[in-house]
């Protein structure tokens, strides 16, 4: 009994500490600017009311809960104001790099997968590589590259493909460059994980029953390889949607996201209130994509067993 | 029960006298002449010259990495020979890629596409072919029936039992009627009941179908079951090619003799070769050695007599017929199977044989035990003098 006793608490401990974290460092930040986004602004410190006194026992919480609000919602959420647009726009703007990513990252992914395997852990090197920069310098070096100046126009200048320099930076298609080199490996490590555990013998059996090589590709390996596409397309496509860093360097002004409008509103406007209820929409947003994944994940599961 | 009768007499009449490798009129499906398939400095087959006839059962026999699972792929087109001609019903398959040929293979691991069910999996190979869609319907459920899954056709390979997968294997092979079925150590993921039953189905499904099966198998009794004709191989050479009672009465070498079944092999040195009869003289046994055989050897060539334990008789008194071969030797060990008694004996110069005899009676007065001194005798035409 004694055994089982501490056996049951061993496996409580376990189970408890990614709970205490998730609670302490994912539930309580959420409550704090859910309640934040509910409250209205005001010229003190801390810039929102009401706060809760708890000096004054339940006469103060009734007045606390009294004094929120879903206005910050309703403002939000008015057409008038550019916040619809900004989501709008951010999920375009994320299917888009998506899909690319997807076309750039399958045939680099299936080359790895069909590399021999001797070298497949360099390749996989290399692709991680690029993670042992600082996000924020690889950004800043593509203005380098994409400017009026910049390396890419001098270069098609001297090879003579343009007369005119091309304006790419500060523009929605450096937005799409800045994505999908900075997303790519989140693209290829699940496919590779997909494409790689691939068993090349039912290429061989479709081969063998008639199916030339392009066809199998299309029959075969693409289907099978579906859930390294949802698992690379939503690690990709998540995090897109609230990009803030790439919009705002590469991006011209007229590149609506919702991560920069959330910016402008928490630094410009200096609305606590509003841009936490942006950043709540934001999350309802994507929590509909993480469960149509975990869906996935476990139907995967499932069909292993 | 008149129909199996029926069914039993055509298929017997056939069997006794299928034998298109003997008949010099007959012109091979398959022809595999001097090939050669090297991996780098590996050489897998090596100048293998191979006839295989039409409606033939016939099997590759060896043990792992003697290049016969090389042999087959070459056929199937996933490999290249590096040298020699492969053909196939008079056509040169050289450059021919594996969606062109006619030709199906059941897979080691039967390689079933696990994102599709059953029907879709037996129905791939007839959609390349663009058969209309009733078409393929038909010839679907007719394989179902075949392999008698007709209830699974919706389940994916996931969902169904290593007996059921293969099954599925073989009806998706057999879907597109290829001229040549290969089938790649079809059986060896069952256990060993159902493979034994499954043997018998494929000698039947081979029978009514009409079609070549050329299998790939390590396992020897599987072979000598289904196969009309067996090669055996070894580091990519082919040691035999035979009917299965040749290669077993018949070996053409050690190797053979060795590889399939038991045998006890007798050293010694001729001491006449005439016609029809072979005598030798072994340390093993103080009394000389008679083989009903002719072999070309003279007098003074060290030769060995290959004998197979069942054709060994064992005795406690000396046999009164002079013509037997005889040993004396001492029992060292029995292993009773019931159905039949191995006996292990140590002749007089140490070297042990194995008896097999079967147990035929219930009772036996005096059973023969450990540590009897007993008499090992086999007749002239009981063993095989190789050389």
């Amino acid at each position: 009994m004694a055994m089982a006793g501490e056996k049951g608490r061993g496996r409580w401990f376990v189970i408890a500490v990614p709970y205490l974290w998730l609670l302490a460092l994912f539930l309580a930040p959420f409550l704090i600017v859910f309640k934040i986004s509910l409250s209205q602004d005001v010229v003190a410190q801390p810039p929102y009311a009401p706060t809760l006194d708890l000096a004054q026992g339940w006469a103060g919480f009734t007045e606390f809960l009294s004094g929120l609000s879903f206005a910050n919602y309703g403002y939000v959420l008015d057409f008038s104001n550019e916040f619809l647009e900004a989501y709008g726009s951010s999920l375009i703007i994320a299917s888009i790099s998506t899909v690319l990513l997807l076309l750039v990252g399958y045939p680099i992914a299936y080359a790895m997968a069909r590399a021999p395997r001797s070298i497949q852990p360099t390749l996989l090197m290399l692709v991680i590589l690029p993670f042992w920069t600082s996000f924020l310098i690889r950004v800043y070096a593509w203005i380098g590259i994409l400017s009026q100046e910049g390396l890419l126009n001098q270069a098609l200048l001297a090879l003579g493909v343009i007369d005119t320099p091309l304006e790419i930076l500060n523009t929605n298609l450096a937005v799409y460059i800045g994505i999908v080199y900075s997303y790519l490996p989140f693209m290829v490590l699940p496919l590779y994980a997909a494409l790689e555990k691939l068993d090349l013998t039912l290429l061989e059996a479709a081969a063998d029953l008639g199916c030339p090589p392009a066809k199998a590709f299309w029959t075969i390996t693409f289907p099978l390889s579906l859930p390294g596409v949802a698992a690379g397309a939503l690690l990709c496509f998540i995090p897109a949607v609230g990009e803030f860093v790439i919009p705002d360097l590469l991006g011209g002004s007229d590149t609506l996201m919702i991560g920069k409008s959330l910016w402008t509103e928490f630094t410009v406007n200096r609305s606590w209130t509003v841009s936490s209820a942006v950043a709540v929409l934001l999350l309802l947003v994507l929590v509909i994509p993480i469960v149509v994944y975990q869906n996935i994940q476990q139907r995967e599961l499932e069909a292993g067993k | 029960m008149a129909a199996d009768k029926a069914r039993k007499e055509t298929i017997g009449a056939v069997r006794r006298s299928f034998a298109p490798w003997t008949d010099p009129t007959k012109t091979p499906l398959i022809r595999f002449e001097n090939v050669v398939k090297r991996f780098g400095d590996f050489t897998a087959v090596d100048h293998v010259s191979l006839d295989i006839y039409e409606r033939e059962f016939f099997a590759l026999l060896g043990p792992s990495g003697c290049g016969k699972t090389t042999l087959m792929r070459m056929l199937a087109g996933f490999e290249e020979p590096t040298e020699g001609r492969l053909t196939l019903a008079g056509e040169d398959l050289a450059g021919v890629p594996p969606y062109r040929r006619p030709v199906n293979m059941m897979f080691q691991s039967y390689a079933l596409f696990p994102h599709m069910n059953v029907e879709a999996n037996i129905a791939f190979g007839l959609k390349q072919d663009k058969m209309g869609k009733g078409e393929i319907d038909a010839r679907v459920e007719e394989m179902l029936k075949l392999v008698k899954l007709e209830k699974f056709a919706k389940r994916k390979p996931h969902q169904l039992s290593g007996g059921q997968r293969q099954r599925v294997a073989l009806a998706r092979s057999l879907a597109k009627r290829p001229k040549v079925l290969l089938l790649d150590e079809p059986l060896g993921a069952l256990d060993k009941k159902l493979r034994e039953e499954t043997q018998f189905e494929l000698m039947d499904l081979q029978m009514d179908l009409g079609m070549t099966f050329l299998i790939v198998t390590h396992d020897q009794e599987e072979a000598m079951t289904v196969a009309d004709r067996i090669a055996v191989m070894n580091n990519g050479v082919l040691v035999q090619v035979a009917p299965p009672s040749v290669i077993y009465e018949q070996p053409a070498s050690r190797y053979v003799a060795d590889f399939i079944g038991e045998v006890n092999l007798i050293e010694g040195t001729i001491t006449q070769a005439s016609h029809d009869e072979t005598r030798i003289s072994s340390p093993v046994t103080r009394f000389p050695l008679v083989v009903a055989q002719t072999v070309a050897c003279k007098a003074g060539d060290t030769a060995c007599i290959a004998i197979r334990p069942e054709k060994l008789r064992i005795a406690l008194e000396p046999p009164a017929d002079p013509s037997e071969n005889l040993f004396e030797g001492e029992i060292w060990d029995i292993g009773y199977l019931g159905d039949l008694s191995i006996y292990h004996v140590e002749l007089a110069c140490g070297q042990r044989i194995k008896v097999s005899q079967p147990n035929l009676s219930r009772m036996v007065a005096r059973p023969i035990s450990w540590d009897d001194k007993v008499w090992v005798t086999f007749a002239p035409h009981a063993g095989v003098v190789l050389t």
